[in-house]
């Protein structure tokens, strides 16, 4: 009990987490909008759109996120010389946040898909029926059941990506949890079990609430069919 | 295939004027691709201070052979022993902690659920940070790849238990009823009818659970296990040629992921003959606590119609592992059954079991299910 005082006295495990919340929110913002557009490209009727997002998805979804993350800080930072600032801190903060985003975006697009393929035929034909073209159909039918439909899906996505903000150390991104708790190790081996303790909880207790709102979320807003 | 069946749902078999404006559109957008790919390609060339990254000098020492026998095969050997190990591990974890969490013993049972919730909540970059430096506390022989292999068959297995879980609750409740006639216990039930087709039914969502292995022992060199992508990067810093080396494991990665994943979605049609649950891999694998799954509705949406009309009612069996349906394995919905309105429910139920529960409000009734229940 005595480690854990003296561990949370000197360390900010909080600020840590806070570092990955950040990374969290703003990959889930870039990641949404890239998502979105690239399963409109996905399930449009021009074919060269269709295969670039369909190539974009399966390249992403079989990729390691490390090595996305080592090639944005040693390929794109280092050789390519492409930087988003000139305090190293904020530039591979945000070095991270592209390559997760980059990366979330192949399943938020998939979530998205497999939300399309919950609204029945039906809906389309109607919607066509009803003379609306497809960009119509697409924002106005489609898209707002496909949303309700993919909140499981996309709130998994979340979680997941939570958890992949520990990545952000491949890209040196030396505030968050997972460097930070290397970090104690380092000078603290005599209490490793309390510190692992600390971090798996903390994760358990971030992504529980994640879990719950988006049960309650998914059954609240399913389309009754 | 998918994409057109979907695109066919989406707008009209277009006319000739369309076609003509969707030829045009399409050649706009593959020129505007192009012209992408040609500006990487370009700042890749001639980056505004670095050297040509496209030049052969840089490509050869990524490429050689000595490359090929030094570094990239052994890395792809560690990753591939690693991955492999992992999955055997996680396989067995996920049987032992699946079952467990299915048998009716209520310690043994809850024992199960908070560790297999343990352990996927946890990050795997985090247990594997632990391991190693535990492991190496200890003395153990190769810290790192023993730390690697142990976190994710914890992982993993845990998400193979919710496989399980959901591969028995997704049988039809003729299974168990059949093999209770048959003067079977529920545990005897469990293990020689449900259990050995639900490890039929998860065999697709097991083997896309594979490519997630094996991406994540990536991971693994952050803390210094030699696999593939640490190999790389120490070949890359030898010759300063790391965005190179990087692209090669890159596609190594890809090819072998990519190949994994083609297996996924030829195996399900196999399997569906040995099982009476769905073996369709998941669109999304189950990741999170309380995952709410809506394959139910994707496979209801998918199912053809020859004649159209309104989609059929069925039971909405459990997928995932919907934590939301209290008491799952004894609930079965009709399709688009409404939480608000408990009273539009066709009855499934007992009319003498028809009391709800408080925290869901679904109704419930005793499992076997006995008396008039409106079957499928």
């Amino acid at each position: 009990m005595d480690g854990f005082l003296s561990l949370f006295q000197s360390y900010n495990v909080p600020a840590a987490f806070l570092v990955n919340l950040e990374l969290t929110f703003w990959s889930a913002i870039f990641s949404a909008i890239l998502g979105i557009i690239l399963v409109v490209m996905r399930i449009s009727p021009i074919s060269s759109m269709r295969r670039v997002a369909a190539g974009y998805v399966e390249l992403f979804k079989n990729m390691p996120l490390t090595i996305i993350m080592v090639f944005m800080v040693l390929g794109v930072f280092a050789q390519l010389k492409i930087s988003f600032s000139d305090n190293f801190d904020t530039n591979f903060f945000w070095l991270a946040v592209v390559g997760l985003s980059l990366y979330t975006a192949a399943f938020v697009c998939e979530s998205l898909r497999s939300g399309i393929n919950t609204v029945p035929l039906g809906q389309a034909e109607a919607a066509r029926a009803m003379g609306l073209n497809f960009m119509q159909s697409a924002t106005l039918i489609i898209m707002p059941q496909a949303l309700r439909g993919s909140v499981a899906p996309l709130g998994n996505t979340l979680i997941a990506l939570l958890k992949n903000s520990t990545v952000a150390a491949a890209a040196s991104v030396a505030t968050e949890t997972s460097s930070l708790m290397s970090e104690m190790i380092e000078f603290r081996p005599d209490v490793i079990v309390q510190i692992f303790l600390i971090f798996a909880f903390g994760y358990v207790i971030l992504i529980i609430p994640i879990g719950v709102l988006t049960t309650y979320l998914s059954n609240k807003l399913a389309v009754r069919r | 295939m998918a994409a057109s069946n979907e695109s066919a749902l989406l707008f009209d078999q277009p006319g000739p004027r369309m076609r003509k404006r969707i030829r045009v559109i399409n050649w706009i957008a593959a020129i505007v691709f192009l012209a992408v790919l040609v500006l990487i390609l370009v700042r890749l060339y001639n980056p505004p201070d670095g050297e040509n990254q496209l030049s052969w000098e840089l490509w050869k020492p990524a490429l050689d052979g000595e490359a090929w026998s030094d570094f990239y095969l052994p890395g792809l050997w560690a990753t591939l022993r690693a991955t492999f190990l992992a999955v055997i591990g996680a396989v067995v974890f996920g049987l032992l902690f699946g079952i467990g969490r299915l048998i009716p013993n209520v310690v043994v049972r809850n024992v199960c659920a908070v560790v297999i919730e343990f352990c996927r909540a946890v990050p795997v970059l985090i247990m594997m940070i632990f391991f190693w430096r535990a492991f190496a506390f200890l003395d153990l022989p190769s810290p790192a790849y023993w730390s690697v292999v142990i976190s994710l068959v914890l992982y993993n297995g845990s998400v193979v238990a919710e496989l399980v879980r959901s591969g028995v609750g997704n049988l039809p409740n003729g299974q168990h009823e059949a093999a209770v006639a048959l003067g079977l216990t529920r545990t005897q039930s469990l293990m020689s009818v449900e259990v050995p087709q639900a490890i039929y039914a998860m065999l697709p969502a097991a083997v896309t659970q594979l490519v997630v292995v094996l991406k994540d022992t990536a991971l693994g060199s952050i803390i210094m296990y030699t696999d593939l992508l640490q190999e790389s990067r120490r070949l890359g810093s030898m010759y300063f040629d790391i965005l190179q080396t990087l692209v090669v494991a890159a596609v190594i990665y890809f090819i072998v992921c990519w190949l994994l994943s083609r297996l996924a979605e030829w195996l399900p049609s196999h399997m569906q003959k040995r099982t009476l649950a769905p073996t369709e891999a998941e669109p999304v694998a189950p990741i999170a606590i309380m995952d709410p799954s809506n394959a139910n509705q994707i496979a209801v949406a998918r199912e053809e119609r020859p004649l159209g009309g309104a989609q059929r009612t069925y039971h909405v069996h459990h997928r995932g592992s919907n934590a939301s349906i209290h008491n799952w394995r004894r609930t079965r919905y009709a399709q688009g059954f409404d939480e608000t309105q408990p009273e539009s429910q066709i009855q499934v139920h007992h009319r003498g079991m028809g009391h709800t529960d408080q925290d869901s409000g679904h109704s419930r009734f005793p499992y076997p299910r006995k008396g008039k229940g409106k079957r499928k």
